[in-house]
């Protein structure tokens, strides 16, 4: 499989959003807005990268019997990194995801990946996995997000496209939530069969 | 290479060296962060002051907060001068909204009245409690910005007050509306000598909100 194939099998064919239904929580959770759903989405994809191409590199020495603690290891490590650095240098987009940075330890897209593939092959092609599951992850927040805004204040990104007074609160709420995943979902599907 | 074997022997000494790498790392990482981290929390507290502070102030109000005691509970006041004179404050006041806990720094001019307000941080439901960010601004339709809490409480108008709640949010107005309540108490404890205590109000706005 060359790195081309591995970069859109993560995006379209394995989207872990809208096929794999990977990382459920911080996908419900954060996408009251596409600003807060492509800032998760592009976090998740930071640690993402960052943890195939090390725990690639480093799997001949990690044992089998220990290797998912040492993977969480490394995972967390990275996210307590990222959530730093945020902190550090951009105090506003922390202040909207803070929350749920510390989250992405826990989601399972991760140590999915881990697992399923920088375990098995070599830094390079780990790489591009990351970085194709990550965009994957990315665009279906982000589109996740959009449409909540949409149809909850009528806004994508902060801009006005209808008149507030005609938004519907629910999709802001966490019910929204399942709403729109459940809709996109089945529009996936349909695309996918045709 | 081949993969290493899962002895006791290799995966302790395995186990150990992630582990340190990891730690080692962190803490240098922190090291560098620390300071930068520190910066960007003092620059949001003295961006939400310039907010809501009298304009004109001449001193660094964020550098050396007073602390009041007011019925167990401790407020920041965060005081302005001008050429050493007081031209007012801003109290920092939380109280428990409807996600959880509320916290809101208000600006005070020198007679007592609202000069604005900021939400510091809150974990209200987003488009609908979230709105008391801009809500009670002037020009908004609960504006409270120009009431002096000390001639009379803010009470949301379906407890008998004045204010106006924000829609489907009554909690959370009623939250923000004691944190702004409370603040002037603070404010007035703190500054006695300015502003007329002797109206009782304070105490009667937090007997209000809490029967709800």
């Amino acid at each position: 499989m060359n790195n081309f194939k591995v970069l859109m099998n993560g995006v379209v064919k394995e989207n872990p959003t809208f096929v794999l239904l990977l990382g459920m929580c911080p996908t419900l959770g954060t996408t009251s807005s596409a600003i807060n759903g492509m800032g998760m989405g592009l976090a998740t994809m930071f640690v993402l990268i960052c943890s195939n191409v090390v725990i690639s590199s480093i799997k001949n020495f990690i044992p089998d019997m220990v290797r998912i603690p040492s993977f969480i290891v490394v995972i967390a490590s990275f996210v307590t990194l990222l959530q730093m650095v945020m902190q550090a240098y951009v105090p506003a987009l922390y202040a909207t995801l803070g929350l749920f940075i510390p989250l992405i330890v826990v989601n399972c897209i991760l140590l999915g990946r881990a697992e399923a593939f920088a375990a098995k092959k070599g830094p390079v092609p780990s790489f591009f996995d990351g970085l194709g599951m990550g965009l994957g992850f990315t665009i279906a927040l982000t589109l996740l997000g959009a449409v909540r805004e949409l149809l909850g204040t009528g806004k994508i990104f902060d801009m006005s496209l209808i008149s507030e007074d005609y938004g519907m609160l629910v999709f802001v709420l966490a019910p929204g939530a399942f709403l729109a995943l459940g809709y996109l979902i089945a529009i996936v599907n349909k695309f996918k069969k045709a | 290479m081949k993969k290493l074997e899962s002895s006791f022997k290799n995966m302790v000494i395995v186990l150990t060296a992630v582990t340190v790498i990891a730690g080692v790392l962190l803490g240098y990482v922190n090291e560098i962060t620390a300071q930068p981290i520190a910066q960007a929390n003092a620059k949001a507290l003295s961006d939400a002051i310039a907010v809501v502070m009298p304009e004109g102030y001449d001193n660094n109000p964020a550098e050396a907060p007073e602390t009041v005691e007011l019925d167990g509970v401790s407020y920041k006041v965060y005081k302005a001068t001008k050429g050493g004179e007081f031209i007012g404050a801003a109290v920092e006041s939380s109280a428990g909204g409807f996600g959880g806990t509320l916290t809101v720094l208000v600006g005070f001019d020198k007679e007592g009245k609202i000069k604005d307000y900021s939400l510091l941080s809150h974990a209200e439901t987003p488009g609908l409690g979230s709105k008391a960010a801009d809500w009670f601004k002037a020009g908004s339709k609960g504006n409270i910005v120009g009431l002096n809490p000390g001639e009379e409480a803010l009470i949301v108008s379906k407890d008998g007050g004045k204010v106006d709640a924000i829609t489907a949010s009554t909690i959370t107005s009623r939250a923000f509306l004691k944190a702004v309540n409370n603040a002037y108490a603070a404010y007035a404890a703190q500054n006695g000598r300015q502003v007329d205590t002797q109206s009782g109000a304070t105490p009667k706005a937090d007997m209000n909100v809490e029967q709800n």
